[in-house]
């Protein structure tokens, strides 16, 4: 898995793919949060961090689809697939080392923003006036979601040999397990199921998280999520065995 | 079965250790998808396939270890470069450090890449892409290879030197290689299996497929000057006498007659210019069309 692990993210810094992802997204997000007013924390007068992680979910719909949606379409495409399913590598060896090497460069694509903290820290007032566990949580929440993400891009990836399609598939899941279900509890349709079903979706945990309440209910169900999509992913790569 | 498709339709096989095999058969008659389940990429649909003694079902990491495998279109990741490539293919073996390093090196002097090795791959003509994947298929030394057509869209010098190539790393190896090109396996292969529509129709020992067929020989010869038909018939052991151009002559003779010592005695007693004299080979060619016609296209 390690190996696979490594050509994959090699791959990602060999070609244009991890510098453009992580331009884009740092430079989109820090114009959100510095400079545009509507959005900007120096109009908004209070010291927190909302403003990344309320937007940072939508930047990050848009961006990881690009990273995952070449990880098993081209593979389709090139041939590859043979190569790399004839050598001593189990499934799970090939998925859980493509699922990674995406997951680290969202992770590392965030490790900067960590600087906004400090700004933000230094800007308060009284300084250090921010919350804390807050952001950690939210921090942890935006991992954990750059996680379901990378796995449902890696699950439409698989579905297609098509980049194009896979990233649309893969931008229209994550939208769906993001908001969707929020927007669907909405309908006058569940009598008292509203909340259980706004539970299903991902934005309910995310903003749990972000409380700074670390709750194992949450973390299981990220970890749940990730581990289904992959599951399908190994289910339809290991289809061909039928 | 490729759905309601029988790609290859109850076949066995058993190659002995060591052996060199070449695996003929017309296209689509199911060489690819027969080496395919041989690697564990596809699983066979009824049947057992058994690699170095583990079945390819139940143990496909074991089997996927011992074998080197260069699959038809010889895919490769074509934004690395040469070194990178085959270090990770090493590196799925198991290979390390300076043993893998060590390795790599040899494999590129192995298959000529010395002037190439720090391109990257998309940037090779296909026949250097070719030795790359017969780089990666030996990088770990397997006992069993598996080369699906090997020499596919390589020019003549190409196709001499990946021959040879084949040839010197099979010592000690099973190998067992798909190809349409006759000359290749009357030059590597000790035994033949031929394949047409998913069955096998022949599997034989090379000398055994090319005798068989056989039952005579055939000489061409040209003369200058005119001969006559009845004069040549009485040339000793000659059964037939076809005339195919003024002074062009096809002579058949039984298997194991040659012809050309007579021939060239008949020329001298009646002073006439031999101009051409070949002998026919009946060719692998047309054992191999013989085994597997088909309809017209």
């Amino acid at each position: 898995m390690i190996q696979v692990l490594a050509k994959e993210f090699n791959s990602f810094l060999n070609s244009l793919i991890a510098y453009v992802v992580i331009g884009v997204f740092l430079v989109g997000i820090g114009l959100l949060m510095w400079v545009f007013p509507e959005t900007s924390v120096l109009e908004y007068g209070y010291a927190d961090m909302d403003t990344l992680f309320s937007l940072g979910p939508y930047v990050l719909i848009f961006l990881v689809p690009a990273i995952t949606m070449r990880s098993f379409a081209e593979e389709k495409k090139a041939g590859t697939m043979e190569l790399l399913f004839t050598k001593p590598l189990t499934d799970w060896d090939i998925i859980f080392g493509k699922f990674f090497a995406c997951l680290l460069l969202v992770w590392i694509a965030l490790l900067p923003t960590v600087i906004y903290y400090f700004s933000i820290s230094a800007l308060g007032n009284p300084v250090g006036n921010i919350d804390t566990p807050g952001v950690i949580g939210s921090y942890i929440g935006l991992g954990l979601l750059g996680g379901v993400f990378c796995a449902i891009g890696i699950l439409a990836s698989s579905i297609t040999p098509n980049q194009i399609v896979a990233f649309i598939i893969a931008a229209f899941l994550c939208f769906i397990f993001f908001t969707g279900f929020n927007s669907v509890a909405t309908l006058g349709l569940w009598s008292g199921q509203a909340l259980f079903i706004k539970q299903l979706g991902l934005l309910e945990h995310y903003e749990s998280l972000s409380k700074g309440l670390i709750d194992s209910r949450d973390l299981l169900y990220f970890l749940s999520v990730i581990f289904i999509m992959l599951a399908f992913t190994k289910l339809i790569v290991g289809s061909r065995q039928w | 079965m490729y759905g309601s498709q029988c790609a290859v339709n109850n076949i066995s096989l058993t190659l002995r250790e060591g052996e060199i095999v070449g695996f003929l058969g017309p296209n689509g008659a199911g060489k690819s998808t027969t080496m395919k389940i041989t690697t564990c990429f596809l699983p066979p649909t009824s049947g057992e396939v058994k690699v170095g003694g583990f079945d390819v079902t139940q143990h496909p990491i074991a089997v996927k270890r011992i074998t080197g495998y260069l699959p038809e279109h010889n895919p490769l990741y074509l934004d690395l470069y040469i070194h990178e490539y085959l270090r990770f293919i090493g590196r799925l073996y198991g290979m390390s450090g300076l043993r893998l390093r060590k390795r790599v090196d040899e494999m590129i002097a192995l298959c000529g890449l010395e002037r190439e090795q720090n391109k990257r791959i998309e940037a090779l003509s296909k026949g250097y892409r070719q030795r790359v994947g017969l780089a990666q298929a030996l990088i770990h030394d397997p006992k069993i290879l598996i080369l699906d057509e090997p020499t596919s869209g390589l020019d003549p010098n190409q196709l001499v030197e990946i021959r040879k190539l084949i040839k010197d790393i099979s010592r000690n190896k099973t190998v067992i290689f798909s190809t349409h090109i006759m000359q290749e396996v009357q030059a590597l292969c000790d035994r033949v299996i031929v394949i047409n529509r998913g069955e096998i129709v022949a599997d034989n020992a090379l000398s055994t497929l090319l005798g068989s067929a056989v039952q005579t020989i055939s000489i061409i010869v040209e003369f200058e000057g005119d001969v006559q038909v009845a004069e040549i018939q009485q040339i000793k052991g000659v059964t037939e006498v076809t005339k195919l151009k003024p002074n062009t002559f096809r002579l058949t003779a039984p298997t194991g007659t040659d012809l050309r010592p007579e021939v060239f005695r008949f020329a001298a007693d009646h002073h006439l210019s031999m101009v051409g004299l070949k002998l026919e080979e009946n060719s692998l060619e047309e054992i191999f069309r013989s085994l597997t016609h088909q309809h017209p296209v």
